[in-house]
């Protein structure tokens, strides 16, 4: 036998010669949590995420007023206006109250098209990287087409001609995230095809899917829900953009983009409190980025030193 | 040569995607345009006319390939809403918003690759936290938000400057710049964190790279390795600039309505919510094609510098 027809047989073992002189690995997601406890940024904006998430569900309990009900009497009244802390907006309705429910739509309307995109990109991607051949090459020029339009571009085409309504806000969003989540799956699972003990594993006679479950996706799973994570700052960003065009969620629904653009012509009158809905906005996205940074630094094996 | 005329090529197939696309998006409502332009008591003969006026009487296949056919000579065709040549509105459109997006980009490059530079040489001291905290913050803020903020400060509380549109023509030039100093600085602000990031990252990964100490281990003084590090830098920013600058183009909408400036952004706006389907087509299709051929340009260059992309 010559000496490459050895080397070819090794590097088909299901277990390398290095793997099994190697100490036995530490836990990989045991060192990312110990990573991540000695991280006061990331579990500082974790908090401040918590708390906003627990206000949003938990409206009807700490908004201390009806979202809806307004006063003619009361209109734009400033910060600190006795009975409404935060003052009042342009047909006398609670703002703190208005603040705390529209959380939850602002939330949805930027986390769900994130969550879609996953699911649906995701598949996609991962599909398209390991089968590649004609469906993969399929999948990533259909992509190649979207990638073309600018992302707020197509939202707004999207919206504008479905129409406004939340539905219709999360579709537009999804559709615009799945291009980039195919390709990074593509990419990552591309990299993991390719990996010793997947070749192995397929040379040892385990099937597609089985490869798919265990070793594809143990290795993939990480880096694309990591990006997915970045993503939901700039879909947040984005769903409450829609909203303020006049695009998504529809009057007199409480949403933060949608209360910017009503109280926007109020900047005249009670220039703090038209801000504030703007000020959730910038804090929401803030956090999830810096969360996600946190989360990546953390899970980035080359700073595993 | 070859890995040019081979990319031209690939941006053929994706040229036509995105139109069907764009003519897709625009027909898959239901109902014709111009029922839900006409008033309710038009009569039939005067709604067909009108269809057959604007081409809205042909099936679809046909209103594809003569809209394509028109607009690759540049004709597309006239507004539903007031009748006049879409070619024109969408050139003066552009042209305003095209000011907007080169300036910002100017501003927002030149600031996020300084930042992101002096981050990476100081990096994990008190630079590196400053200009990193600076470049998030210009990540994570919806910049329509920060416009009104801008319009709150500089205009209603202080008057430092016109609060929106683009002044008059009349106006002289000094004057007429103050109108774009907000919308600038604005659309600035997410070109500069997403480009300070990407330096950032980038060139701490070559600082990490076994070249960089041969080349001081060579002699080489502080400047020639700084040339090297840049050069290996540069195709990835310069890709991420171009799409950057492609989002400033198709992306202003947002900040052009708060400032009122008469843009692509605005014209795109105001065509939404008349449902004048010949401007939203011919706007999204120029505005996405731009897009394609920038990042055609944009693989060019970064060929050319960097040879093993040219694969």
């Amino acid at each position: 036998m010559s000496q490459a027809t050895i080397d070819f047989i090794r590097s088909r073992l299901p277990v390398s010669e290095e793997a099994l002189q190697a100490p036995p690995a530490p836990g990989y997601w045991r060192a990312v949590s110990q990573r991540l406890a000695r991280d006061p940024v990331t579990i500082a904006v974790t908090i401040i995420l918590l708390a906003i998430v627990f206000i949003a569900l938990g409206a009807p309990l700490v908004a201390g007023a009806d979202p809806y009900a307004g006063n003619v009497l009361m209109r734009l009244k400033p910060i600190g206006t006795p009975g409404h802390w935060l003052g009042t907006d342009e047909t006398g309705r609670d703002l703190w109250a208005r603040l705390c429910y529209g959380g939850r739509l602002s939330l949805l309307a930027g986390i769900l098209p994130v969550i879609i995109s996953l699911v649906i990109g995701g598949f996609l991607g991962i599909l398209a990287g390991y089968v590649s051949g004609l469906v993969g090459t399929l999948i990533m020029r259909t992509m190649d087409v979207f990638y073309a339009f600018p992302s707020i571009l197509l939202a707004i085409a999207i919206c504008g001609l479905l129409g406004n309504g939340l539905s219709n806000s999360v579709i537009a969003l999804a559709l615009v995230f799945i291009p980039p989540m195919v390709r990074i799956s593509e990419t990552v699972t591309t990299q993991a095809r390719q990996l010793d003990f997947v070749e192995a594993a397929r040379a040892s006679g385990t099937t597609t899917m089985q490869i798919i479950r265990h070793h594809v996706l143990a290795n993939v799973l990480g880096p694309i829900l990591v990006y997915a994570t970045s993503l939901i700052s700039v879909s947040i960003i984005l769903s409450a953009g829609l909203s303020f065009l006049g695009l998504g969620v529809t009057p007199p629904q409480a949403e933060w983009g949608l209360m910017l653009n009503s109280l926007r012509q109020a900047i005249y009158v009670q220039p703090y409190v038209a801000a504030l809905p703007g000020v959730m906005i910038f804090v929401t996205s803030m956090c999830f980025n810096l969360m996600s940074d946190g989360f990546r630094s953390a899970m980035d094996v080359r700073l595993n030193k | 040569m070859i890995f040019i005329a081979r990319r031209i090529l690939q941006a053929i197939p994706i040229l036509f995607g995105v139109s069907l696309v764009v003519f897709g998006l625009v027909h898959i409502v239901p109902g014709n345009p111009i029922d839900l332009l006409m008033p309710p008591e038009a009569s039939p003969e005067v709604i067909a006319q009108m269809k057959k006026a604007f081409g809205f009487d042909q099936p679809l296949y046909m209103q594809y390939l003569l809209w394509l056919a028109r607009a690759a000579r540049g004709d597309f065709g006239l507004s539903v809403f007031n009748a006049t040549p879409v070619w024109g509105q969408l050139i003066t459109a552009l042209g305003n918003t095209f000011v907007l997006a080169v300036l910002a980009a100017i501003l927002g490059f030149t600031l996020g690759v300084v930042f992101g530079l002096l981050a990476a040489t100081y990096h994990g001291r008190w630079p590196d936290k400053v200009f990193s905290a600076i470049a998030t913050t210009g990540v994570s803020l919806p910049h329509y938000w920060f416009a009104i903020v801008m319009v709150m400060v500089c205009a209603v509380l202080h008057d430092w400057l016109p609060a929106q549109g683009m002044g008059d023509d009349s106006l002289p030039l000094y004057d007429r710049l103050q109108y774009l100093i907000m919308p600038v600085i604005t659309l600035s602000l997410i070109p500069m964190g997403v480009i300070g990031r990407l330096v950032r990252a980038t060139v701490l990964e070559i600082l990490g790279q076994e070249f960089v100490g041969a080349l001081t281990a060579k002699g080489l003084t502080r400047w020639p390795v700084i040339r090297h590090i840049c050069k290996n830098a540069a195709p990835p920013v310069l890709a991420l600039m171009g799409l950057q600058f492609g989002y400033l183009l198709g992306g202003s909408i947002l900040v052009e309505t708060v400032f009122n400036w008469p843009g692509s952004g605005n014209l795109l706006n105001l065509a939404i919510f008349r449902r004048d389907i010949p401007v939203l087509q011919a706007t999204i299709l120029v505005l996405a094609s731009f897009f394609v051929v920038l990042n055609l340009l944009v693989d060019i260059a970064q060929a050319a510098i960097d040879p093993r992309i040219r694969r």
